[in-house]
């Protein structure tokens, strides 16, 4: 929050602004910790983003990162991932994060919700098929638990299996025995964490933050 | 109740009137005899008793004579005590009885409300009678009535929106209160000083204590007035967390007004002392409440061998913990809360189902009396204590306390919004302003104030703003909230979904904060459940249940729930409908299909196994149902969890198998249905061991039940389990079937005796 270093001027900040509805401070913030991250350069790769010593502790650290050069974050309908991202895919990834604002109506919250599970679904859905598999969801609950140590593979897969088959009752209510349950797609998806206000819990405060005191 | 409310109508007013005018006469002539002389006891009581005593008349035949042996006597001095006591009790419990029963008043009164005219009644009667009622003694209130109520809210504090909310809760808490106190004490001066009201002999430091009591949110009104009206989560735990923690602040006002107001002058160190007091206190509170709730934890680790003491530990560390801390005149409330807060988690993992069931069932019971008698004691003391009404101080403090919480909230909500993510709206702070019940905490406050001229005007004033919050408010809010479409409590089920999608997005938001280099919430979050797993986990967690990560322990529960449910819904023969109708074939891919045909059992057959499972089943009951004080179970089944589970696989199992065998031959392949359920205990299946000796308990040591086989473990599972019967080749083809049917007949050969193990194997054999 103090003086802000020789940043690309005013008119970038505009457009950027714009697209991911942050504000210039948070920009600038944003800015300098890009600039931290890649070394003074003008894009980032995962080695950039495995450097970070915090992250070496997370169990899903793996995911985190594949989210930011997964070209379905980038809100430009794409497919596919990338091998860098520059400083507008690393803004738009963020603004994912951002909280509601207090003057929303009913239906602006609505978008901003499906927003924020589209960005949970496709950390999931790791092979871009539009659903998530039950191997996939295993996969999920394998990495949550992979700190835990002894537990391991038999816990989670009971576990996923159990989820797996609560998003089926759910989704599809009764189904024959001779039925096959997909996945989950991206409405079954939305039903199942419909209650899960996410709206409210999926953000961070962007400003506030100090960056000369951070880490590296 | 709805079925039996149409034949009651007319018949339970009757009931419950009759009930209370029974118990209504006899109460006061209990109660009222207490300071009389013995003597005058006898005659007094002998007519009222009259109904009630047998032979009385024993006594007057033996007065000419030379006693006789007094076969019946009568001697009430012996028992009077408990006896009272237990009468108040009994009838406070009734009357909360008789207005679940009475439907239409239940819905539009809030129970502290009837309970409060209810103890105005009663209290009416007793000055009827002109017998002094009991004195309410504020040493009963604070060491007897309120830390039942206290601990069970601290106990069953949902933590994880609390301390999201912390910051929002302490402002309200700490500046909230000194704000209402201040401005309260201000202005009550104010009004006194003006000549009409006849008031000036009250002094600013008497104000200013008075305002200091009545600041306070009561957590007794504010939990009994919320419990009923099923407000969001947020909301609730804003006013709830509010009224726990400004205990800190009244105690620490109280008294040093208290002494100020003795020593009748302020100096600058004074209040510089009074600032590091506060701090003391409640950090103090804190501290001490974290000693006693570690000490407890640590004490529950080894109570495997004597599980019946264990829910007194858990009460008598959380009490102890309150005294202590009152010893230091530190705030007792929060030590309290502290203590259940961090006795939890630990205590949990360590003791039996049934004494968890325990300690929620006894502390919802004494916080449910406690807190009846406590309204019932409002009334009661609301008609008998001396009252000095003054109508322009009454009006206008009620006045008062209701614009200086508005004005706090709104002002602090401005301030908070700025530091919070989820900002708070008008409706919500019109609902925290609006929710703000004063009780019965600032009634004891004001009875232990100083006989002055001044007291009674202050109690007077205290019974005011407790009545006009309690019912005014209390009966308005329920149709505001409807009113105001204020969000509900969402009934959540539950999900293993949720559970699973709460612990990704914790470390997903940690991930990101360790991206942006912010080190925010989650990151200190983060490193707390860190130290917690590898320091505390450690030493306050009995045996290896310490490594169980949150998802695991999470799951189990539910699976326990699932499991008690399906007991609880009827017995085995019934064939209880399981919620979901999916099972796992339609989750699993379809891998090789299988060509075969179902054995068919035959009709005979199948009764025989239900049979066999059915008594099974209830000599399991049986079994249960002898215990000596000491002990709860000596058989097998020493653990419940593996007793209740082994219920539910029976029952589930009986299911599918009735499921099969009216469905035969209709599929192709094996339906993979598969238990998901997994137990860290490794010593679950000990009934396997004491039945079949003989048989290798390697069905059991896995996670998944021997019961059902899973299609594409099958290959794994024969080969674990080498030393039984599935040595039909082993092969994966036949495997999968043939083991559903063996491991089904298998299950009910453990439990009967080896009659049937011959005709098994020779179908085994023809197959």
């Amino acid at each position: 929050m103090g003086a802000l270093q020789s940043l690309p001027g005013q008119p970038e900040y505009i457009d950027l602004a714009e697209k991911t509805g942050f504000s210039f401070e948070q920009i600038g913030v944003l800015h300098k910790r890009f600039k931290q991250l890649s070394h003074n350069g003008e894009t980032l790769r995962r080695d950039h983003f495995n450097e970070i010593p915090d992250l070496a502790c997370n169990p899903i650290r793996a995911q985190i990162i594949e989210a930011f050069f997964d070209r379905r974050n980038f809100r430009q309908n794409g497919e596919g991932t990338v091998e860098e991202i520059g400083f507008e895919e690393f803004l738009v990834v963020m603004s994912h994060f951002r909280p509601p604002s207090l003057h929303m109506t009913e239906e602006q919250r609505e978008n901003v919700r499906t927003e924020k599970l589209r960005f949970l679904f496709n950390m999931h859905d790791t092979d871009n098929d539009g659903t998530i598999t039950l191997e996939e969801y295993r996969h999920v609950v394998e990495e949550l638990l992979s700190r835990s140590g002894a537990l391991g593979k038999d816990t989670a897969k009971s576990i996923a299996d159990a989820a797996m088959l609560e998003v089926a009752s759910i989704s599809m209510g009764h189904m024959e025995p001779d039925e096959f349950y997909e996945g989950i797609t991206f409405e079954h998806f939305l039903k199942l964490l419909r209650g899960f206000e996410i709206e409210a819990k999926m953000n961070i405060r962007f400003l506030n933050m100090d960056t000369p005191t951070l880490c590296k | 109740m709805a079925v039996l409310r149409p034949a009651r109508r007319s018949s339970a007013p009757l009931l419950t009137g009759v009930m209370c005018a029974l118990l209504l006469l006899f109460l006061p002539a209990a109660s009222a005899s207490r300071d009389f002389a013995p003597a005058d006891n006898e005659t007094w009581r002998n007519p009222a008793r009259s109904t009630q005593e047998e032979v009385p008349h024993h006594q007057t035949n033996s007065t000419a004579h030379k006693k006789a042996f007094p076969v019946l006597s009568f001697n009430y001095e012996h028992v009077r005590k408990p006896f009272e006591i237990s009468l108040w009790i009994l009838l406070a419990l009734l009357m909360k009885l008789a207005f679940h029963i009475i439907p239409r008043v239940s819905h539009v009164v809030p129970e502290s409300c009837l309970l409060i005219v209810v103890g105005l009644l009663v209290g009416g009667i007793i000055k009827a009678v002109d017998e002094k009622a009991p004195v309410f003694d504020s040493k009963l209130f604070f060491f007897y009535l309120l830390p039942p109520i206290i601990l069970d809210a601290g106990y069953f504090l949902p933590i994880r929106p609390f301390t999201e909310n912390m910051g929002t809760i302490l402002m309200f808490a700490v500046v909230g209160t000194l704000w209402n106190a201040f401005f309260i004490g201000g202005t009550v001066y104010g009004i006194c000083q003006i000549e009409a009201a006849q008031l000036g002999s009250v002094d600013l430091l008497s104000c200013l204590l008075f305002g200091s009591i009545i600041s306070a949110v009561d957590p007794v009104s504010v939990l009994s007035l919320f419990e009923e009206i099923h407000i969001n989560e947020l909301l609730h735990i804003l006013v709830f967390g509010e009224s726990l923690l400004n205990d800190a602040v009244t105690v620490v006002l109280y008294h040093l007004l208290k002494e100020f107001s003795h020593a009748g002058s302020v100096t600058v160190v004074d209040a510089v002392l009074g600032v590091v007091c506060f701090f003391v206190v409640s950090l103090g509170g804190v501290l001490v409440g974290i000693i006693y709730g570690v000490l407890g934890a640590f004490t529950s680790r080894f109570t495997s061998h004597s599980r019946v003491i264990e829910p007194l530990f858990v009460f008598l560390y959380s009490y102890m913990a309150y005294l202590s801390a009152e010893v230091f005149h530190l705030s007792g409330i929060m030590s309290l809360i502290a203590c259940g807060v961090i006795m939890r988690p630990y205590v949990e993992a360590n003791i039996s189902h049934k004494s968890y069931t325990t300690i929620k069932y006894f502390l919802k019971m004494w916080s449910s009396v406690s807190e009846t008698l406590m309204f019932i004691f409002l009334g009661v003391a609301t008609v008998e204590g001396p009252h000095e009404w003054n109508w322009t101080f009454v009006i206008f403090t009620v006045f008062i306390c209701l614009v200086s919480r508005v004005l706090g909230v709104v002002g602090l909500t401005a301030i908070i919004n700025k530091f919070r993510i989820v900002k708070l709206s008008k409706k919500d702070q019109f609902i925290v302003a609006y929710g703000g019940l004063r009780g019965a905490i600032a009634f004891s406050l004001g009875f232990l104030l100083t006989d002055n001229e001044m007291k009674n005007l202050f109690l007077t004033a205290i019974i005011t703003v407790i009545f006009f919050t309690v019912f005014v408010q209390g009966m308005t809010i329920k149709p505001l909230v409807e009113l105001l479409a204020v969000k509900r409590k969402k009934e959540s089920k539950g999900s293993i979904n949720e559970e699973i999608h709460t612990q990704f997005l914790d470390h997903l938001l940690t991930g990101i904060e360790g991206i942006c280099g912010h080190y925010g919430h989650h990151h200190w979050k983060d490193k707390l459940n860190r130290f917690n797993k590898s320091y505390l986990k450690k030493w306050l967690i009995s045996g290896n249940r310490s490594t169980e990560p949150q998802l695991i322990s999470f799951y189990n529960k539910m699976e326990m729930k699932q499991a008690m449910m399906l007991v609880e819904s009827g017995s085995a023969a019934k064939l209880p409908r399981v919620s979901s109708t999916a099972s796992m074939q339609n989750i699993q891919p379809k891998e090789q299909p299988r060509r075969r045909a179902m054995p068919s059992i035959s009709k005979s057959r199948e009764q025989e196994i239900r049979k066999m499972l059915r008594a099974n089943l209830q000599n399991t009951k049986q079994r249960l149902r002898s215990y000596s004080r000491h002990d709860l179970m000596i058989d097998p089944l020493e653990d419940n969890v593996s007793e209740v589970r082994f219920r539910k696989q029976r029952v589930e199992m009986e299911r599918r198998m009735s499921h099969y065998l009216t469905v035969p031959a209709k599929r192709q392949e094996m339906p993979s249905v598969r238990k998901v359920w997994f137990g860290p205990e490794q010593q679950v299946f000990t009934y396997d061991d004491s039945e079949s000796p003989g048989r290798p308990a390697a069905p059991a040591r896995r996670g998944p039940p021997d019961a059902i086989s899973l299609l594409t473990e099958s290959p794994q599972r024969t080969n674990q389990r080498g030393g039984t019967q599935a040595a039909n080749g082993g092969a994966t083809a036949k495997a999968g079937e043939q083991e559903e049917q063996e491991e089904q007949l298998k299950l009910s050969r453990f439990l009967s005796d080896p009659g049937p193990n011959k005709e098994q194997e020779e179908e085994e054999q023809e197959e």
